[in-house]
């Protein structure tokens, strides 16, 4: 017997996938990754199975990405060499990110699985986000809002690490570097994506204060990883058979609208916009956690057993809190792109008007 | 943000074309949904469907998209040309 089943695609039910690929997407071409971590609850309050709802994701992501990164790679932003690299150890990381899941599972059940995606979640939001927000900030209030980065100490160590044999240039960097520190970047990239469906998380701000790529680029070779990730991962579970291609393409309908808007917004704003609106999300959803843990616990028994009312508002509440952090990253890049590009057209004049030059 | 006519035309007919393939997907979603099932059951050469489909889709509808937004202005920055005297 067949346990998969695809549910009926409902006009709301496409509006709201719509709506929310519009969102996710903008999301994603403004910092390389962050759109679909919504996605997966969403389709599954829509009554779609776990897996398929993981498989349907990952199927949408990989044309998005690519469609972002083509559109990005026109503003010069794209590192495909090092996207490539990345993107090859992260398809090892998802793989081996997949073996981990299952085998909690096995051990520990569903809820297992939970708490361990959670348990993730606290840990690289709470370093990763904070650590990314108090840079935007720095870089803020320091007045530094040239599209100039600085290069980390640490970066400048690794760059400056010669190991023969290894060595490659990327031009994001304009260095070289060993692939033996991109191996165990790549790698975690793929591992919280598969735990998380975000491992840009990781993969972006690994490529900023690890590597030494400016905000803009990394963000934007992110989208060269998620497709190679994202590729890689529909083939694997369409050999299952458990895509449902018409909810993919649904968000895609969306996404593509949103993702093609952050890209072109990613011109109009400097290097720490970037790193403002990935913290913001990454500080968000990690309260969201906060809904979820106390049901986890309760029902492992680990703590006083809580009424299914009160466990079904709180995932709600943690639903509505991952939502909240897409519509702030959103609202910022909107704002961000109308005052951009507001700015610009008055630069614009005013050249134009010390040129002797009407428009 | 300005009107733009000239990326009229390609976000028309890529427009089009986006709406003929999402009608065609939903007229078959039975077929699709069978194949899955099918895949599901051991036939797994079914799995290019839906990557076939994702490559189609996000070529033609991407192309609309970035056309859509260009007709409606919100294109990227660019640099500043003076005018040659």
């Amino acid at each position: 017997m067949d346990i998969i089943s695809f549910i009926d695609v409902t006009f709301t039910n496409a509006l709201l996938l719509f709506l929310v690929g519009i969102v996710g997407g903008m999301v994603s071409g403004f910092i390389g990754s962050g759109g679909a971590f919504v996605l997966t609850p969403a389709m599954m309050t829509l009554g779609v199975p776990g897996i398929v709802a993981v498989a349907s994701n990952i199927c949408h992501k990989f044309p998005k990405a690519l469609v972002g990164a083509i559109k990005r790679n026109k503003y010069g932003h794209v590192d495909i060499k090092l996207g490539i690299v990345m993107g090859i150890f992260a398809e090892f990381g998802m793989l081996y990110g997949k073996t981990v899941m299952t085998n909690i599972k096995n051990v520990y059940g569903d809820v297992g699985t939970n708490l361990y995606v959670s348990f993730i979640f606290v840990v690289v939001l709470g370093i990763v986000g904070t650590f990314v927000l108090r840079d935007a900030r720095r870089m803020f209030k320091a007045g530094d809002t040239g599209q100039e980065f600085v290069v980390t100490k640490l970066a400048k160590w690794v760059q400056s690490i010669n190991i023969p044999g290894t060595m490659m240039h990327f031009d994001s960097l304009k260095a070289r570097v060993s692939v033996l520190f991109i191996v165990p970047l790549g790698f975690a990239t793929g591992l919280l994506a598969s735990t998380i469906a975000v491992g840009g998380f990781i993969g972006v701000p690994a490529m900023i204060y690890v590597l030494g790529a400016p905000a803009m680029m990394a963000s934007a070779t992110e989208l060269v990883i998620a497709f190679v990730m994202g590729f890689g991962g529909t083939i694997f579970y369409a050999w299952d058979g458990v895509v449902d291609v018409r909810l993919a393409m649904i968000i895609l309908l969306g996404s593509l609208f949103g993702i093609q808007l952050g890209a072109v917004g990613t011109t109009y704003v400097k290097d720490y916009t970037v790193k403002l609106v990935m913290g913001v999300i990454m500080v968000t959803v990690l309260f969201s956690r906060f809904f979820y843990i106390p049901g986890y616990l309760s029902q492992l028994n680990l703590i006083e057993t809580m009424a299914p009312e009160t466990l079904k508002t709180l995932k709600m509440l943690g639903d509505a809190t991952l939502f909240l952090a897409l519509a702030l990253g959103a609202l910022i890049i909107v704002s961000a792109l109308i005052k951009g590009m507001a700015m610009h057209k008055k630069q614009h004049e005013e050249l134009a008007a010390l040129d002797g030059y009407e428009d | 943000m300005a009107f733009d006519k000239a990326s009229l035309p390609k976000a028309l007919i890529f427009g089009a074309i986006s709406a003929v393939l999402y009608t065609l997907m939903f007229v078959y979603s039975g077929e699709l949904i069978e194949l899955a099932h099918l895949t599901r059951q051991g036939e797994h050469l079914w799995f290019i469907v839906p990557i076939l489909i994702a490559f189609v889709f996000s070529y033609v509808h991407g192309t609309f998209t970035g056309a859509f937004w260009d007709t409606l202005g919100l294109k990227p920055a660019q640099k500043y040309n003076k005018k040659k005297k």
